[in-house]
């Protein structure tokens, strides 16, 4: 099976970055024809897409890799969840919640550092 | 938040949008991301322009992390184009629900090119917040604008994060990483006012992870078609009730 070390990083960037992303967009521009905003498939379509990013975002914060994955589990669940909780606190900013999320996660992965 | 603007023409509703897109939260999150993402790039081996073209052309992070990784440890070509395109699915139903916003009489899709390639979650939140209190005629040119802000802010970012990339620290790296989650997860749910968008929510982020736990194969469309249905058959029973 052929890898992406056997071809120039651009072609790469085309073949499995570009086009397979880009794929999305195209088929939304041509399904998306004679649709108006009410309509129900709009609205289901808008559940399809917060559900998958809700997804990606908890998979981010429970199963990180990286940098990110030195940090205690405990702790980016705390940080997620005191950054929500700001955001619900201090009037709806969103901010607000994410300089909170922020400041939780530097302060617990500096004092439970594995 | 700022109050709805108004504009005299297209090309003030552009510059508008371009000059909105600086003070939105996501400025401060695409830098943080591509900051990232660019010391990632520096240690794959790639070059600043190769980062800066996939931002222009790719123009979604996580797929552009998956690329890079993937280029990194030299993996199966087939498996990157699955992953990438898992990642994107999102993408299609944002342009679906953006599209009726902008399209005006006697559109054809080739003006809706641009638009259509310039959809990302952060335009897409700002756009669908800000486009109905706009007058028809100038929503595509502020939307424009917008992209036009979040994406050089991007490329700029990705430059400087490349040539920072040296020595981060892992727990300050860590605390750049977890901006993307963060940001994105409280702006999704302070956009998500109507219950059908909250409760896709709430079931993603369950669904999602407990998928990948059980590594169920294509958790993620899994997640969005499961969750986001559910959501909406529940917003349809509850619509026929009352």
């Amino acid at each position: 099976m052929s890898t992406v070390a056997e071809l120039s990083p651009y072609l790469v960037l085309i073949l499995v970055g570009f086009l397979p992303n880009e794929v999305w967009r195209a088929l939304g521009l041509v399904l998306a024809r004679g649709l108006n905003e009410d309509s129900e498939i709009v609205v289901w379509s808008r559940a399809v897409a917060t559900a998958i990013i809700a997804g990606v975002l908890a998979k981010l914060i429970l199963f990180s890799s990286g940098a990110l994955a030195t940090i205690p589990l405990s702790v980016r669940v705390g940080a997620a969840v005191a950054g929500f909780l700001a955001y619900l606190v201090i009037k709806r900013s969103v901010f607000a919640g994410v300089i909170v999320g922020e400041l939780f996660l530097l302060a617990g992965g500096y004092l439970f550092a594995p | 938040m700022a109050p709805v603007p108004s504009f005299d023409t297209s090309a003030a509703a552009f510059f508008g949008g371009v000059k909105a897109s600086l003070k939105t939260v996501f400025i401060m999150v695409l830098a943080g991301t591509y900051v990232g993402i660019g010391a990632l790039a520096h240690d794959f081996g790639l070059s600043s322009w190769w980062l800066a073209l996939s931002t222009i052309l790719v123009w979604a992070a996580p797929a552009q992390v998956i690329v890079i990784s993937a280029i990194g440890v030299g993996a199966a070509l087939i498996e990157v184009a699955i992953a990438v395109t898992l990642s994107a699915v999102r993408l299609f139903p944002m342009v679906v629900a953006l599209l009726p916003l902008v399209k005006r009489e006697g559109m054809r899709t080739r003006d809706l090119l641009l638009i259509t390639h310039f959809t990302s979650v952060s335009m897409w939140v700002e756009s669908l917040r800000i486009l109905p209190s706009l007058p028809r005629e100038h929503r595509m040119a502020y939307s424009n604008g917008l992209s036009v802000g979040y994406m050089g802010t991007a490329v700029l970012f990705g430059f400087a994060g490349f040539y920072l990339a040296a020595g981060l620290p892992p727990l300050f790296a860590g605390t750049l990483l977890f901006l993307t989650p963060l940001s994105f997860l409280i702006s999704t749910a302070n956009n998500a006012r109507a219950m059908v968008d909250r409760l896709a929510l709430v079931l993603g982020l369950t669904i999602g992870p407990a998928l990948a736990y059980w590594h169920v194969e294509l958790d993620l469309l899994w997640t969005g078609v499961g969750g986001g249905t559910l959501a909406y058959l529940v917003h349809r029973l509850r619509e026929a009730v009352t």
